[in-house]
Formats: structure tokens, C-alpha cells, sequence
């Protein structure tokens, strides 16, 4: 059998893992068993391996039985192999002599019956002593980083994001899909609990980025391809048309005054369809970059071609206005990547008993968002969409949110946010504002205290999911009003409030395209459809992709201060991975055996990194290490067997199977 | 169209009369050949269920036993509560292999197959997607006489199965009526309560539920109530002069079947749509639709 430094000398560790392992295994068997097998030199089973005393009985173990490969029996991979390949390496051994069986995740937490999950740890410990046999001594490659990041996405998180690392003095290229950056926070009022004005403490942000010297900032954009690998990306970004030139638009404005249109006649995005605009429009006062843009759908000379161009005339010399702009592929390379693409708000008409679509005076929480700002469709007056004020505003939580039916998720935000919207209207309207909701969930700085605050100011509370939001009236009191049904559950009844105005606290959902984006970068999603992390408490900002980084809600709701926070985390993790240089990387790379290579080239199409290469003049191909992944696609398509993995030699693998299925 | 086989229930033989009356000549109109399902049993109903579930399920069972020994593959249930007691039974057949065990031995101890593959509808799903509101609107031969009327769907038709309507805002009766040029108001209470059985235990209450579905259609400006349920039906027509004794509130709407009004439009005679059950409105029925004259236009 295959022998290096002498004979081989095997080690074996079994792992209680606390009881999380010893409670379904019989972690001393196990290890019993193991000594009993070919080569194994010593076997032990300790309380936590990964500890300190337990990486050091491995090291101790090493000199004390000339141990040359070892093999340890404990959680996934994912959690411990790199600790693991650092005690060994520190005991004297390459790190690659170590092979760790997953007896936690693959066997104690999804098995019951102990007789059985004991065996299996068995018979995985045996695949792992056959396996190790034929380890080879490996060394880690190197990658340098690309110091430069792409951020994707303009809302507070990217824009936080892009600022922390532009301003250690790392170019940032910030791309966002719609015509401005600024997000869902540029369209709210006032944030909670603080009630600073949101657009107030935004734009000084949102203009540092376009004044930044270090960002590139490409809106109304898309990220169309992503290649690469760590600290190597090449990404390919769309620029669709404005039919504005973005360098030559002063933002004047003179060409939405000088519109054929008169009147503003369409519906506005930004203001949710509660305001009209011009088919040329600038988002709204604050955008950035403050760059008109034309909407081709609506404009006269797209649909016909014969109007007098009266924003041109208007434009004048600038000639920004240009109907012949075409799309623009811009290709860049960047060393680490961080997401910052956000949510989407609850459609609430698929709730159809809360009337949203049905019922004119049923309004979204970010529809009132923009009632009540300055700057909205109506200044800041709160007027119905039949032209009354309200008198009463019923506001109902948990819309979309805790419920098996539509998400089970909380959507962390609503209640505080419908605790600021319930301010704003009293204040605004003096109207009777009650909220009714299932929990009141207020834990954030000085979140209570607002609570606390608007029961003083005697905005109602009532306990109880909405049953419905309905029209019909039992008595005058109701007539012409919308009638909220609900149980109180504090005080046992059902009761009917008619009010004037209904506002539904609409939950945060992933958006709509989170799939194609997830599959663009290569990232996982949790099974609602956010962004999933590399681990929930250790490295929430980091995905199972190295060099790529989460910032904010697309990695699950949160409100603007947590999604600050995170944003600065994500930037800390891409400058750490920036200032180190590079990365090692795994050796699991694939080689060529040229003797066995026959140069029939079905290797080469098949690498989805681009590493084989063909050498001409030997007639054989090449696999490039840093580029390869080592997915292993390559290796079981080679019809000679030429293709061999590292790590995964074929030796190893067929060893291991045998061991898996050899009773003993 | 193929066959249905008609499975009438207890109530389109009793109080549901005018429903049976008007269903079939409605489909004769449509050319939508119906068969009684013959021998068949009561589907057991919401009241057996309670008490019972498993042998409830045998009732059901039978009757779509004898669907399918009929050769007929769908049944026809006009009943809100045959429909979805029907409904339920095959749900819990196809879910349950406690419940299909033991529904499969009951049948083979009678000599009967099992219900397997028996399709179950009700007649305004067929209405509209087998036959279509364009051919209503094609086939209609009179113009609507009568004021606004409110499509009031119950509960049963509608949930929890939504192969009717959607379940909480159903609108395919309404459509079906514009089509023959009948105004519908929007009216909110379309899926609340009637009272079922309230009116016969808890008399009150169930009494009080009716109140409020007739004030509201009134107060939305219907001028009669429009439905697919018998009880339903029953419910609302059979109690108003009691209604109208407790409140003093003049409340005297017309309560029609679907059927009536569809097969109406379509040329269907006053007496062989069972125009003459209706209790409330009588007048108003009559006022509307006693006149004989048919008037046809291209």
C-alpha cells in the first residue's frame, strides 16, 4: 500500500460535542471500533475537540505515536476543518493529512435510534481511516485582491456602504437600478423614534456619494454578468438608455417645463401613483444624480415621432436630451462584491378582506409615507383620495406579516413605523388614531419610550387581529365610513370601528427578482427568499461565496439603524479581505496527467471557470490552479481517467467507499 | 357537452323547489343534458359531519359511488351543502388512508366501486367556465325589467374549496348577470352568514344575521337578493315579514335563485323557472317577470 515517511500512522478522534454528538452516539464505541482497524495508531473520543486542551492532544498525539495523518470525527467541515488543519499543521504534520467525518450534522441531530446512529458514525470513521491512506502532502495557493468593490444596490445600506469604504480611500463602483439612488428611505417622512426628518439626514449622504471621488455611481443600471472568483470578479453592468446624456444634463429642469404635455398625466413611481408626472421627470426634488430622464412608453416622440421636441429647444446648447441613446455595456474588475438590494413592501390586495384596491380610503404604509411629507403629491396635507380629511385613522399591523397563510416572518419594522405614522397623522390631521395589532414589538434604543410616549399622546391600542376592513354600516354612526371588525382580545368582544381612513402596516418581503440575483452572484437564500449568510451569529455578512458581503434588508428585515450597522460590517469585511492582500485558497484544484492525456479537448468547454487550457505543442491539457474551483466537472468527464482532483483522487474516493460499505 | 349527473340533495326536492325548477330549465335551454343520479341517498350534510365524520363520509360516498357506476364521471350539486360535503369526502378520501380504508370497505361490503375520479361541480362554475359569460350575452333574449340586485354566495360554495370563486370576493355570479344586462351592487356581505341552521335553534340570532344581510343589500340599493345556496335562499325569503313585525323596518326583497334570473333572461317561462314560490317580494316578482311577452332581438 501506499507508504511516505515510513508506515502509516493513524490518529482518529471521535468528538462528543457537549451531548449534541454523545447523546445519540456512542462516542467511546466509535472510537473503540476505530482502533481496530488497519493503520490506525491511537483512537480516543474527547468531550469538545475544537477546545483548546483537545486541538492540543491531537499536537501531544502526533509526537508521542509519530502520528502521519489524522482523522477527526466531529461537525461539518463548514464549522471546524479549518481549525482542525491548523492543529495539525502547528503539530508538525501538512495540513492536508487531516480528514474530517461529520457525525453532528450528518448522523446525531437527524438520527433518534443510538444503536444505529452509532453505527453509522462507525462505518463514516472507517470510509475516513481508508480515505487517508492516500493524502498527499498539498500546498496552498495564493490569490491577490482586486482592491476595488462593486456595491449593488443605492438604498441607505449600499450608500453606507460605498461612503465607509470610499472613504478609506478604496474606489467603489455603486450600481443601482432605478434612476436614483436613496431607496425606500428617500420616500419616508420621518424616522423613528427619533423623528429626524429621513430625507434630512439622507441627502448630505446621497451627494457625498455623486461628489465622491472614489465612487462611480451608475444608476437606472443593472448587473448583467458576474465571473470570477475572490478577489478576482469581472462583472459586466447594463446601463439602460435615460435618453438623457448624464454629463451634459444640468438639471435644469427647463425641458419638464417645456414638456408637450401641460399637465403632469402620469402616474408618478416615486410618489406610489398618489401624484402625476410629465414624460420626462426627474424623480423627485432630491435625487441624485439630479439627471432628468425620459420615459419612452409615454413620450410623443417615441410613440409617434412627430412632436416638436419642445424639452430639446428647451435643453438648448447643453444637447443632453438625446432620443438615439442606446444601451451601454460597461465591463469592470473588482476584487470583492457587496449586495445591498433590498425589499420589497406586501402587496396587501392579496388579503382580500382588508379592501386594499377596493375600498378608495385604504392606503399602504408607504403610500401614507408620502401623505404626510412635505414634499409629497399633496405638500404634506392628508387628503383622501374621495377629497375628505380624515377624522379617524385605523391602522392595522401584522399586514402580510405572522401569518401561515401569506409570511410567517416578522417584519421587524411595522410596529415602530406605524407608531411614528399614527404620530404623524394625529399631528397632521387631529385625527382619532387607533392601531390594532397582535404584539406590540418595541426592542430598539428608546423604542419603548415611544410607545410610552404615543399612549400619552391617547392614540388608541387595541389587541386583535383585523378581521376585516369592510363598507357595510349597522347603524348612521357607520354610514359612509369603512368599518374595521376585530376581536379585542384584552377586553373579550368583538367590536366595529368605523373610521374614515384605513392605513395597513404592510410587511417587508424579499424582491420579486431575488432568485435571478441569488443565482447571479452565486450566493444561497433561506427558504423565504432572503439572502442567506454565511452563518446567523458569526458571520452575518458574509455569504457561502468568498469576497461576496450582505448589507441591509435583502439579508432579512431591519430598520435603518441595524441596516446602517450592517452596512458598515459589510464594508469592515470587504477592506479586512482589501488590506490582507490575498486569500489562500483551497488545493482541491484540478491535474492533468499527461501521460494519460489523450488531448481529445472534452474537458475544455466544460469548465465553468475557464481554467483548461489546451498546449498545442505537447498536445495535452493544462488546468490553471487559481482559476480552478475544483467542482470536479472536468475530472468525471475525462474518458482516459486523465483528470485527477486534488483531495479527491480516485484512490481516496473509491477507498472511501469501500469503507462505508464494509461491515465489520 | 357531456352528461352531468344531477345530484339534487334534499333541498331542491323540498324548499329549494323553485332551484331544481329553474336549474333545469335553464340547462334545457343551454342544451346541457342532466341525469338524476339514480337511487341516490341524503349527502349527509354539515349536521352529520358533527356527529359522526367517518360514517359521514359513507353517505357521500355512496352517492359518488353511484356517480361513477352511472358511467357519468361528474356530478352536478346545485346544494351549497352537498357540494361541499361531496367535496370534502373526496378531499379526505384522497388525504386520509384511515378514511379511505375505511369508506373503500364500506363500498365493496355494499357491492359498490370505489368513488375514485368522480368529478364534483357546482352549477355556476359550469355556467361560467364551461358555457361562458359571451354565451350569455349572446343567448339573451329579454331585457331585464327589475332594479339593482345583490349576489349574495354564502359560505359553502366558496370555502375552503375555491374552484367556484374566489373565496373571500367571488364575483362570478355578478359577472353572469351583467352579462344578461342585470345591475349588480357591490355588496360587502356577499360571503357572511345567512344563520344555516340558526334560524331553527337559536332562532334570534339567525334571525338577526338575515336582518343584516337584507339592510345592507338594501341600503346598497338592491332591490332583490340573488342567490346559489337553498338554505340560503330560505333563510332570507322565509323570515322577512318576521323581520319586518321585530324592527319595523319595511324590508320586503325579492330572494332568487341564480338560476331564475339567468334562465329568465334566456326566454325561460315565468311557471317553469318557480318564479311563484317566492314568499317576500311576491309583487315585485311578479311586477317583473309575470308579463309573457318575450322580446327577441339579434
Amino acid at each position: 500500500m501506499f507508504e511516505q515517511n515510513g508506515s502509516v500512522r493513524i490518529g482518529v478522534y471521535i468528538c462528543h460535542c457537549g451531548t449534541n454528538i454523545a447523546a445519540t452516539v456512542d462516542c467511546k464505541a466509535v472510537a473503540e471500533n476505530a482502533a481496530t482497524l488497519p493503520g490506525v495508531a491511537v483512537a480516543r473520543d474527547y468531550k469538545y475537540m475544537c477546545s483548546d486542551p483537545g486541538q492540543t492532544l491531537i499536537q501531544q498525539d502526533i509526537k508521542d505515536h509519530n502520528l502521519n495523518r489524522i482523522v477527526v470525527a466531529s461537525c461539518s467541515p463548514h464549522l471546524h476543518e479549518e481549525t482542525f488543519r491548523n492543529a495539525v499543521a502547528k503539530g508538525g504534520l501538512n495540513a492536508f493529512y487531516m480528514h474530517m467525518v461529520n457525525i453532528r450534522e450528518q448522523d446525531s441531530w437527524v438520527h433518534t435510534d443510538k444503536k444505529a446512529a452509532t453505527a453509522k458514525a462507525k462505518d463514516l470513521v472507517r470510509a475516513a481511516v481508508r480515505r487517508v491512506w492516500f493524502h498527499r502532502p498539498l500546498e496552498r495557493g495564493r490569490v491577490n485582491i482586486h482592491p476595488d468593490v462593486l456595491v449593488v444596490g443605492g438604498g441607505i445600506a449600499g450608500i453606507h456602504t460605498a461612503l465607509t469604504l470610499a472613504n478609506a480611500g478604496k474606489k467603489v463602483y455603486l450600481v443601482e437600478r432605478e434612476a436614483t439612488i436613496g431607496g425606500h428611505m428617500a420616500k419616508f417622512d420621518k424616522t423613528f423614534p427619533t423623528l429626524d426628518c429621513a430625507a434630512c439626514i439622507l441627502t448630505p449622504k446621497m451627494t457625498s456619494v455623486k461628489a465622491h471621488p472614489n465612487i462611480t455611481l451608475w444608476t437606472y443600471s443593472d448587473v448583467t454578468r458576474v465571473d470570477g472568483y475572490v478577489g478576482n470578479y469581472k462583472v459586466q453592468v447594463t446601463r439602460r438608455p435615460r435618453y438623457v446624456i448624464e454629463d451634459l444634463c444640468a438639471g435644469c429642469m427647463q425641458c419638464i417645463e417645456a414638456c408637450v404635455f401641460k399637465q403632469p398625466k402620469f402616474e408618478d413611481e416615486f410618489n406610489l401613483g398618489l401624484g402625476r408626472r410629465k414624460p420626462i421627470y426627474i424623480p423627485f426634488p432630491q435625487a441624485v444624480p439630479q439627471v432628468a430622464l425620459l420615459d419612452p412608453e409615454q413620450c410623443i416622440q417615441f410613440k409617434s415621432g412627430k412632436c416638436k421636441k419642445s424639452c430639446v429647444e428647451a435643453c438648448g446648447e447643453r444637447h443632453a436630451i438625446n432620443f438615439e441613446q442606446k444601451e451601454e455595456i460597461k465591463e469592470i474588475e473588482v476584487g470583492t462584491i457587496v449586495l445591498a438590494t433590498g425589499f420589497k413592501t406586501f402587496d396587501p390586495a392579496r388579503i382580500p378582506y382588508y379592501g386594499y384596491g377596493h375600498y378608495p380610503n385604504v392606503y399602504t404604509s408607504m403610500e401614507v409615507e408620502r401623505l404626510v411629507n412635505a414634499s409629497g403629491p399633496t405638500g404634506g396635507e392628508v387628503v383622501l383620495r374621495d377629497g375628505r380629511h380624515p377624522k379617524s385613522v385605523g391602522i392595522i399591523h401584522c399586514v402580510g406579516s405572522r401569518d401561515v397563510s401569506t409570511n410567517r416572518w416578522c417584519s421587524r419594522v411595522c410596529c415602530m413605523y406605524s407608531l411614528k405614522l399614527a404620530h404623524l397623522l394625529k399631528e397632521h390631521t387631529g385625527a382619532e388614531v387607533f392601531n390594532f395589532y397582535i404584539d406590540m414589538r418595541t426592542p430598539g434604543k428608546m423604542f419603548e419610550e415611544f410607545y410610552q410616549r404615543l399612549l400619552n399622546e391617547g392614540v388608541h391600542f387595541i389587541r386583535g387581529k383585523v378581521a376585516e376592513v369592510t363598507d357595510w354600516a349597522l347603524d348612521p354612526t357607520e354610514e359612509g365610513k369603512l368599518v374595521i371588525r376585530v376581536e379585542d382580545t384584552l377586553s373579550a368582544f368583538v367590536r366595529r370601528i368605523p373610521v374614515d381612513m384605513v392605513v395597513l402596516a404592510t410587511g417587508l418581503e424579499p424582491q420579486d427578482d431575488a432568485q435571478e440575483v441569488r443565482r447571479l452572484f452565486n450566493i444561497g437564500c433561506s427558504t423565504e427568499g432572503f439572502f442567506l449568510e454565511r452563518h446567523p451569529k458569526l458571520a452575518p455578512v458574509s455569504t457561502f461565496t468568498d469576497g461576496i458581503f450582505l448589507a441591509g434588508c435583502c439579508q432579512g428585515p431591519k430598520d435603518i439603524p441595524d441596516t446602517v450597522a450592517q452596512a458598515g460590517a459589510a464594508a469592515a469585511e470587504a477592506l479586512a479581505l482589501i488590506d490582507a492582500g490575498f486569500v489562500e485558497t483551497e488545493p482541491n484544484s484540478a491535474y492533468v496527467n499527461e501521460e494519460a492525456c489523450a488531448g481529445c479537448k472534452t474537458c475544455i468547454p466544460l469548465c465553468p471557470y475557464q481554467a483548461i487550457s489546451f498546449l498545442e505543442d505537447r498536445k495535452v491539457a493544462l488546468v490553471n490552479p487559481v482559476l480552478c474551483k475544483g467542482c470536479g466537472t472536468c475530472v468525471a468527464a475525462c474518458p482516459s481517467a486523465a483528470m485527477q482532483q486534488n483531495l479527491f483522487e480516485d484512490e481516496e474516493i473509491f477507498e472511501e467507499i469501500k469503507g462505508v460499505l464494509s461491515y465489520a | 357537452m357531456a352528461a352531468f349527473s344531477y345530484f339534487p340533495g334534499c333541498s331542491l326536492k323540498a324548499t329549494g323547489v323553485a332551484y331544481e325548477e329553474s336549474l333545469l330549465t335553464l340547462f334545457k335551454i343551454l342544451d346541457i343534458p342532466l341525469e338524476e343520479l339514480e337511487d341516490w341517498n341524503c349527502c349527509g350534510a354539515t349536521s352529520y359531519m358533527a356527529i359522526d365524520e367517518e360514517d359521514a363520509f359513507l353517505l357521500s360516498a355512496r352517492d359518488l359511488s353511484l356517480a361513477r357506476q352511472a358511467g357519468n364521471r361528474a356530478v352536478l350539486a346545485p346544494c351549497a351543502a352537498c357540494y361541499l360535503v361531496l367535496k370534502k369526502t373526496q378531499d379526505y378520501v384522497r388525504k386520509y388512508p384511515k378514511i379511505r380504508e375505511h369508506v373503500a370497505q364500506s363500498l365493496a361490503a355494499a357491492g359498490l366501486p370505489m368513488m375514485d375520479g368522480v368529478m364534483v361541480r357546482h352549477p355556476l362554475e359550469v355556467l361560467y367556465n364551461d358555457v361562458g359569460v359571451d354565451v350569455f350575452k349572446e343567448k339573451k333574449v329579454r331585457h331585464w325589467r327589475g332594479g339593482p340586485v345583490a349576489c349574495y354566495y354564502g359560505c359553502q360554495a366558496v370555502r375552503p374549496y375555491d374552484e367556484v370563486d374566489r373565496p373571500h370576493n367571488p364575483t362570478r355570479m355578478d359577472e353572469l348577470l351583467r352579462a344578461v344586462g342585470v345591475p349588480t351592487v357591490d355588496f360587502s356581505l356577499k360571503t357572511k352568514c345567512c344563520g344555516g341552521s340558526l334560524t331553527g335553534t337559536i332562532h334570534d340570532v339567525g334571525i338577526r344575521l338575515n336582518y343584516i344581510l337584507l339592510k345592507e343589500a338594501a341600503r346598497k340599493g338592491a332591490q332583490a337578493v340573488v342567490t346559489l345556496c337553498p338554505l340560503c335562499q330560505f333563510n332570507l325569503d322565509a323570515y322577512q315579514a318576521e323581520i319586518r313585525k321585530q324592527t319595523g323596518e319595511g324590508l320586503n326583497l325579492p330572494v332568487l335563485y341564480f338560476t331564475q334570473v339567468l334562465g329568465w333572461a334566456l326566454g325561460g317561462d315565468y311557471k317553469a323557472l318557480g318564479m311563484r314560490r317566492c314568499i317576500s317580494g311576491a309583487d315585485l316578482v311578479k311586477h317583473w317577470f309575470a308579463r309573457e311577452e318575450v322580446e327577441t332581438y339579434v
